[in-house]
C-alpha cells in the first residue's frame, strides 16, 4: 500500500516489521531507499510549506501559479535551477569548489540512518544513536568552509568564518541541553529513547527544548540566525559564487539540515513515532511538521541579529542555561527517579520560566555597541 | 573477509591522505586531506568494534580541531604558495625515516596479545562503568576536565589585549 505525497508515492513504512527479515543487504538497500524518499519528499515539501507560510504570515500570496495552491513550485524551482548556467569563478580552486556541495550534502543526508520510523525501522539502531548525530552533523562546517574557500570570494569568506564561529558556539549548548535528555531516557539510541518517553519529554524538559531549538537553529543558518548567508552584508555568504546545479545542492543541504534537526526534535522531544490511532511513520512527519512550522513561524517574526549579539547569546544566555538544565536534570534523575510525572512537570516548567526570566534580565544582548 | 577488505580500503586511504597533508603545496587542500585521515582512522575504529571511539574521533578531530586549523589557515598569507622551504629539510627527512624506521621495526616486532573473547556489543556502557564506576578513572576524568579549562582560562589571559 502507498500514500501517495504531493504526487510522489511513499512505501508505507508500517509494513516493516521491526526485524526487517531480508538479511543485511535487504535492510540497507529498503531504508535508503527509503531515506532517499523520505528526505526529498519532505524537502519539497518543507520548500512549499516555508514559501506559502511565509507568504501568508506577511499578507500576501506566496508562490500560487504551478498546479493547485502552487504545490507543484519545489518542482518548477528545481528544473529552473537545472537549467541555469554553471558559473565557475575563473581564481577559483575548482577541485574545493566543485567537492563543497557534495560534503555538505553527506552528512545531512547520514544523519536520517538512525532516525527511527517505527520502532526498530531505522537504517541502524546504533548504540551511540545521538552522539552519532553530533558528529556527523559537524562534517557539515567543512563543507561550507570548502565553499568558502574554494570560491575566492571575501564575501564567501566571510560567510564561511561567520558559519564556523556560529557552529562553534552553539554546539555547546546543543549538546548539553541534548546530554539531559540523554540522562532522563537512559541510552543514547535514538530507538531507546522514543521508547523511554511515555511522556513527551518536551514536557521534562521544556528548557532543553529551547535550547535545542534554538542552537539547532543557529546552526543550521536559519533565521533570525542567518548571519552567514545574510543578504544585506555579505551577498549570500558561502554560497555566493554557486550557480546551478551547485547552488541547488547547497539549497537542497539547507532545508535536509532543517528536515534532519526536525526529526531529531521530534525523536528526542516529541515523542518520535509514537502516537494513537494513526500509524508511526505518519505521527512522525506530523511531528516534524509541527517543528518545521515553528522554524517557519520565528523566521517570520524575529528580524536578523548581529553578529556579537550572536555570540553573547551563545555564550551569555544558551550556554549557562544548558549546564544549570543539565545540572538540574541530574540531581532529578538522581534524586527522585520515582517522582510522578506531573509533579515534574509542573517543577520543571516553573524552573524554566523562572531561569529564563532570570537570566533576560541579568543580560541584554548588545545594545548596538561591540563589546571588547 | 569484508573487514580484511575494509582494513585495506581505510588504511590505504589513511596514509595517502596523511602522505598528502605533508606534500600538498596548498596548505588549504592539505588541510583538507588531514580531514580525510582523520576519517578513515575514525573507520578502521569501527572496523575494530569501537563505534563510540568512533563517533568522539569524527566528533572532536574532524568537526572541533580541523575546522579551528582551517580558520587558523584562512588567517594566514600565501596559502596556496604553501611554506617557503628552509634547509632543514632534508635533516629532518632524515630524522623522520629514522623514526618511522624504528617504528616499524618496534610495531612489527612485537608479539601483540590478540584477545580471544568477542567484542563488546554495547560499548558504551562498558565503557562508561570503566571510567566512572568503582575502581574506575573518576578522579583523572576530572582532573583532565579542570586542566582543559586551566587552558582554556590561560589561553584566554595570553590573547586579551591589556
Amino acid at each position: 500500500m502507498n500514500i501517495v505525497y504531493h504526487g510522489i508515492a511513499v512505501p508505507d513504512m508500517k509494513q516493516l516489521p521491526p526485524d526487517w527479515p531480508g538479511g543485511f543487504f535487504w535492510h540497507w538497500l529498503v531504508f535508503t531507499v527509503i531515506i532517499f524518499t523520505f528526505v526529498f519528499t519532505l524537502v519539497m515539501a518543507f520548500t512549499w510549506v516555508e514559501r506559502r507560510g511565509l507568504g501568508r504570515m506577511q499578507s500576501r500570496l506566496g508562490p500560487n501559479r504551478a498546479g493547485p495552491f502552487g504545490i507543484l513550485q519545489p518542482v518548477a524551482d528545481a528544473i529552473k535551477v537545472l537549467l541555469k548556467e554553471d558559473i565557475v569563478p575563473s581564481r577559483s580552486d575548482r577541485i574545493v569548489h566543485w567537492l563543497a556541495p557534495v560534503v555538505a550534502f553527506f552528512p545531512a543526508l547520514l544523519i536520517f540512518a538512525v532516525v527511527p520510523f517505527q520502532n526498530g525501522a531505522l537504517l541502524a539502531d546504533l548504540d551511540i544513536g545521538i552522539l552519532y548525530v553530533v558528529a556527523i552533523s559537524s562534517v557539515s562546517t567543512v563543507g561550507i568552509f570548502m565553499a568558502g574557500w574554494g570560491s575566492s570570494n571575501k564575501f564567501s569568506l566571510l560567510g564561511a568564518m561567520r558559519n564556523v564561529a556560529a557552529v562553534v558556539s552553539y554546539e555547546m549548548p546543543l549538546v548539553l541541553a541534548v546530554i539531559g535528555v540523554v540522562l532522563i531516557a537512559g541510552s543514547l539510541s535514538m530507538n531507546q529513547i522514543v521508547l523511554a518517553q511515555d511522556i513527551p519529554l518536551i514536557l521534562l524538559q521544556p528548557l532543553g527544548f529551547l535550547i535545542v531549538f534554538i542552537a539547532g537553529c543557529a546552526e543550521i543558518n536559519r533565521s533570525p540566525f542567518d548571519l552567514m548567508e545574510a543578504d544585506s552584508e555579505i551577498v549570500a555568504g558561502f554560497h555566493t559564487e554557486y550557480s546551478g546545479m551547485k547552488f541547488a545542492m547547497f539549497y537542497l543541504v539547507e532545508y535536509a539540515e532543517a528536515l534532519a534537526l526536525s526529526a531529531i526534535i521530534a525523536t528526542l522531544f516529541l515523542g518520535g513515532w509514537r502516537g494513537p490511532v494513526l500509524p508511526p511513520w505518519l505521527w512522525l512527519v506530523i511531528k516534524v511538521f509541527a517543528v518545521f512550522f515553528l522554524m517557519v513561524w520565528t523566521r517570520t517574526t524575529l528580524p536578523r541579529i548581529r553578529i556579537d549579539q550572536l555570540m553573547a547569546l551563545a555564550w551569555k544566555f544558551l550556554f549557562p542555561l544548558a549546564l544549570i538544565n543539565l545540572a538540574i536534570t541530574g540531581l532529578q534523575v538522581v534524586a527522585w527517579p520515582d517522582a510522578l510525572p506531573w509533579t515534574m512537570i509542573i517543577v520543571n516548567f516553573a524552573i524554566a520560566a523562572v531561569l529564563i526570566v532570570l537570566w533576560s534580565r541579568l543580560f541584554k544582548v548588545g545594545w548596538g555597541r561591540v563589546e571588547v | 573477509m569484508g573487514l580484511v577488505i575494509a582494513f585495506w580500503v581505510l588504511a590505504v586511504l589513511a596514509i595517502l591522505s596523511a602522505l598528502g597533508v605533508v606534500l600538498l603545496r596548498n596548505v588549504f587542500r592539505a588541510s583538507l586531506s588531514l580531514v580525510l585521515c582523520f576519517l578513515a582512522v575514525a573507520g578502521l575504529y569501527i572496523t575494530l568494534s569501537a563505534d563510540f571511539l568512533a563517533a568522539v574521533q569524527v566528533l572532536v578531530y574532524v568537526g572541533a580541531i580541523s575546522v579551528l586549523i582551517i580558520l587558523a589557515i584562512m588567517m594566514t598569507r600565501n596559502v596556496p604558495q604553501g611554506n617557503p622551504s628552509n634547509k632543514l629539510a632534508i635533516p629532518v627527512f632524515i630524522v623522520a625515516a629514522a623514526f618511522l624506521a624504528v617504528m616499524v621495526y618496534a610495531v612489527t616486532g612485537t608479539a601483540w596479545p590478540v584477545s580471544t573473547q568477542p567484542p563488546l556489543e554495547p560499548t558504551t556502557a562498558a565503557l562508561a562503568i570503566k571510567l566512572f564506576g568503582e575502581g574506575g578513572f573518576i578522579l583523572p576524568v576530572e582532573i583532565a576536565a579542570v586542566l582543559l579549562l586551566a587552558a582554556v582560562l590561560g589561553a584566554i589571559v595570553v590573547a586579551r589585549e591589556k
